[in-house]
């Protein structure tokens, strides 16, 4: 019997998913174009900004520093076999900046902030708080989402451009002091590989994709949860689970758009 | 938290990011090329320019002292014209020879300056005539192994 559930259990799945598809996309909208509205207010977006940046900035700094280490280390223990330890700088600063940048600084935006956007959010619904902001004539897509969105998309990139920076300097510290690799020839053979918009702005460019992504997920996961205690539970982990694999899936097709 | 150090840290925030993408541009990708802006520009004819870039460096005696900035072809001669621009404390002697060598087996290419002993310097937009093309390693092993063959026999 099983197997004659599931037949009309994806047609309803089928049916569901597309309609919510439907209904996220005119959130996201809505939520862009509120910044034109009288309730959105700049004060709020830096509220969030600090929220989302400043405060990620240490969590973000750690985890590229050891990234950037570990790809010093892996990338020498590849590169030594040939005796092509002069390409650890190429090696470590396009990885950084092409793909672990971007993909990791959004993994962690979205464990770090796109958790608790998704929670107040939706305990904000659970207590009606947004239904209370309507009564009240604010529009709480100008008041509430709107700041979390636009927050996201700016402060992505930026936590993006400090990861690669701190990265490259972790993936210098042991290639040239620990493993050995010549100083001059790290930097130099970098600056030879790496250029300003096909390498350094295409990442920024997919961590700005990523930020939109991200926040997107969080804000509408969280907009769309059942108003009660396990559905904020629910959404939030959710909202992180969806946000990393539309990470990871958008990397992939940006990749192959971008690839160059 | 205050509404000022709110403000406060979301510029110095920001701050930090524009200071992360001017240091990546300027020490990580190579947009550091202003370093030669008050250089001078000299030319060189090649049959043959390999795969020089523009950015590639321009070398003396190991030493890089400027950089590719320009590759054309001349339509009559069918010669690839390099442009370099080259540090002003430079100053290179009219029989200056150049050509392109590649940085170890499989490396980037680079134009070689080699200095002659005339009295009089290039003139800034002046050309040097003595060039050797790049070595086109495909050809040589090509005809390494034609000679082989045609030697055997």
């Amino acid at each position: 019997m099983a197997f004659l559930d599931f037949v009309p259990n994806l047609g309803r799945q089928v049916l569901l998913t597309i309609p919510n598809l439907g209904a996220a996309a005119r959130f996201l909208l809505r939520s862009l174009v509120a910044v034109i509205n009288r309730h959105f207010s700049i004060q709020q977006l830096l509220k969030q900004v600090y929220g989302f940046g400043v405060r990620s900035l240490l969590l973000m700094m750690v985890a590229a520093f050891f990234t950037g280490m570990v790809l010093g280390f892996q990338g020498y223990y590849a590169l030594v076999r040939f005796g092509a330890t002069s390409a650890l700088g190429t090696l470590v600063a396009l990885s950084l900046l092409r793909e672990l940048g971007p993909v990791l600084t959004a993994l962690l935006f979205a464990g770090r902030a796109g958790s608790a956007l998704t929670a107040e959010i939706s305990s904000m619904k659970a207590t009606e708080q947004l239904s209370a902001m309507e009564m009240m004539a604010v529009n709480p897509f100008a008041w509430v989402v709107a700041p979390r969105l636009w927050a996201g998309i700016i402060v992505v990139p930026i936590l993006c451009a400090i990861f690669d920076l701190v990265g490259i300097f972790g993936g210098y510290l042991i290639s040239v002091p620990v493993l050995g690799v010549d100083g001059g020839t790290f930097w130099a053979q970098m600056q030879s590989n790496v250029t300003f918009s096909g390498d350094i702005l295409t990442g920024l460019f997919k961590a700005l994709c990523f930020g939109l992504v991200v926040t997107w997920i969080a804000a509408w996961q969280g907009y769309a949860a059942q108003p009660t205690a396990e559905g904020v539970g629910n959404a939030t982990t959710r909202s992180v689970v969806t946000a990393s694999l539309a990470v990871l899936g958008l990397d992939f097709i940006l990749t192959a758009l971008l690839f160059t | 938290m205050e509404k000022r150090a709110i403000d406060w840290w979301v510029g110095i925030f920001v701050l930090l990011g524009i200071a992360a993408l001017v240091v990546l541009a300027l020490r990580v990708g190579n947009l550091s090329g202003f370093a030669y802006n008050d250089g001078y520009v000299l030319h060189a004819d090649f049959t043959n320019v390999g795969s020089l870039k523009v950015r590639s460096p321009v070398r003396l005696g190991g030493v890089t002292i400027g950089e590719v900035t320009h590759i054309g072809m001349d339509p009559k001669t069918f010669m690839a014209n390099v442009t370099m621009r080259i540090e002003p404390k430079v100053k290179l002697p009219t029989d200056t020879g150049a050509s392109i060598y590649t940085e170890g087996l499989l490396g980037e290419q680079y134009v070689a300056v080699q200095p002659g002993g005339m009295p009089q310097d290039l003139k800034p937009g002046g050309t040097i005539t003595m060039t050797q093309s790049a070595v086109n390693i495909d050809q040589l092993i090509g005809q390494m192994v034609f000679d082989k063959a045609s030697g055997s026999k």
